[in-house]
């Protein structure tokens, strides 16, 4: 079995102008692409081939295999990255299994702060996330192609601070690409999906 | 932040190979005086010693403006606050906060690390770089790369070769010792080889912010190109300072 691209579930301007058709272009089709390719390359001779996703992340991880643990983990991560994003998403209105646990966390306001802040801390490429540990939230973040399931947690929410997913459109201002992914691209529909 | 003119433009654009031309084109002005330094501190960003558009067309004058007048500024200003309650470390030279990186109080580590990292890294990047057409290396220099590299050609197509293998943000270099011996080293985000108490010849940064609005994701090709603007002058003055014991940062 080999992993494919698979296509953005919506038009490459459809996030404008919160984030660019040419990000989008660049970000799915060159980086995303060569992530797979070179996943697929990777997984030959590992022992994980024909195992699912997850189980690849988990167990290049415990393995220490950099190059499975950075290519699949970016896949992983990719894959869902396009599906928690939609046009005319954000907002702070939440499906009420997912508030119930924001709740306990401090509420909205607090847990958007600390994702933001998640995600403008973490020194160099990586990704910051709502993740379920033990049934409760987390704010968490993540260098390179890591991911929660590496860290034995769910990822339910994940951002991509590499400078490729908003330097084109935000140049070094990652608090900025921050503030407006979570505000106005979040599909916390698809956020209630993953924690099912 | 320019980024409401710019989203103007990406409404009307189309082509994605556009972008380069049309962003470089579009720098807004402010950046060049965006070198704003924080009041206090030991540390000081130093104006690029060249202007900004002069590595053109290998790397463009906007991503020298934001790269400096940003990114580099950012560290200087945030490794001075990381010192403010801690006078004798602020006391010592960069080099050495570095070398004893893993000794320094827990509650500043990362901050040095990252930061006086960044700003070791970056103040040595502009240094070695200048505009294209200069004369490439010699004498002292020359032979060492062949000794201990096998040619210039063979330390472009390994250091090349190290720089795409680096995953995500980090760094690529050439370290040289005391006796004059040349090696290839690769490190994560700002790390480099002075916490291990080493010298750096040259390094080139691969952040994507170093390239990436000229080179999006094609890395190689800015590493390729990066070799036309590095100032092999600047690097043998390096690497007599070396030898001689006084080459810091």
């Amino acid at each position: 079995m080999t992993f494919k691209l698979p296509d953005l579930p919506y038009a490459y301007g459809a996030l404008q102008p919160y984030m660019s058709a040419e990000t989008l272009q660049f970000h799915h089709d060159k980086h995303h692409q060569a992530y797979v390719d070179n996943g697929n390359k990777l997984i030959v001779g590992s022992g994980l081939e024909g195992k699912s996703i997850e189980d690849i992340c988990k167990a290049a991880f415990a393995g220490k295999n950099a190059g499975l643990v950075n290519n699949i983990g970016q896949h992983y991560n990719h894959i869902h990255f396009w599906r928690w994003m939609k046009s005319g998403g954000g907002g702070n209105k939440l499906p009420g299994t997912l508030q119930k646990l924001v709740d306990d966390i401090g509420g909205f306001d607090k847990v958007r702060a600390d994702f933001i802040n998640a995600g403008v801390t973490q020194f160099g490429s990586g990704w910051c996330w709502l993740a379920l540990r033990d049934g409760k939230l987390e704010v968490m973040k993540t260098p390179n192609g890591e991911n929660p399931l590496m860290h034995g947690a769910k990822p339910i929410l994940g951002c991509d601070v590499w400078e490729h997913s908003y330097y084109i459109d935000y140049r070094n201002a990652r608090p900025k690409y921050l503030e407006a992914w979570f505000d106005n691209l979040v599909n916390w529909e698809y956020v209630e999906e993953m924690m099912g | 932040m320019p980024s409401l003119d710019r989203r103007a433009f990406f409404k009307t654009a189309s082509a994605a190979s556009a972008i380069a031309v049309v962003t470089v084109a579009s720098a807004p002005r402010v950046l060049a005086q965006a070198t704003t330094q924080a009041p206090e501190g030991p540390f000081k960003l130093a104006p690029l010693p060249y202007t900004p558009a002069a590595l053109e067309p290998h790397i463009d004058a906007m991503t020298m403006e934001i790269h400096h007048g940003k990114h580099h500024v950012a560290y200087v200003n945030n490794l001075n606050n990381a010192l403010k309650d801690y006078a004798e470390l602020a006391k010592l030279p960069l080099e050495d906060i570095l070398a004893k990186i893993a000794e320094v109080p827990e509650a500043v580590r990362t901050a040095l690390r990252n930061n006086g990292g960044g700003h070791a890294n970056h103040t040595m990047f502009w240094s070695i770089m200048g505009p294209a057409g200069g004369p490439g290396p010699d004498g002292e220099l020359k032979a060492a790369i062949d000794r201990d590299f096998g040619g210039i050609d063979k330390l472009q197509e390994t250091f090349n070769t190290a720089g795409t293998k680096v995953f995500g943000s980090g760094w690529v270099f050439v370290t040289v010792d005391k006796a004059g011996k040349l090696a290839l080293a690769t490190k994560p985000n700002q790390d480099t080889p002075l916490m291990e108490g080493a010298r750096v010849l040259i390094g080139n940064d691969v952040w994507e912010h170093a390239y990436y609005l000229k080179y999006q994701n094609k890395r190689a090709d800015y590493l390729k190109a990066w070799w036309n603007v590095v100032d092999w002058k600047a690097v043998s003055g390096r690497y007599a300072a070396a030898k001689a014991g006084t080459l810091k940062i």
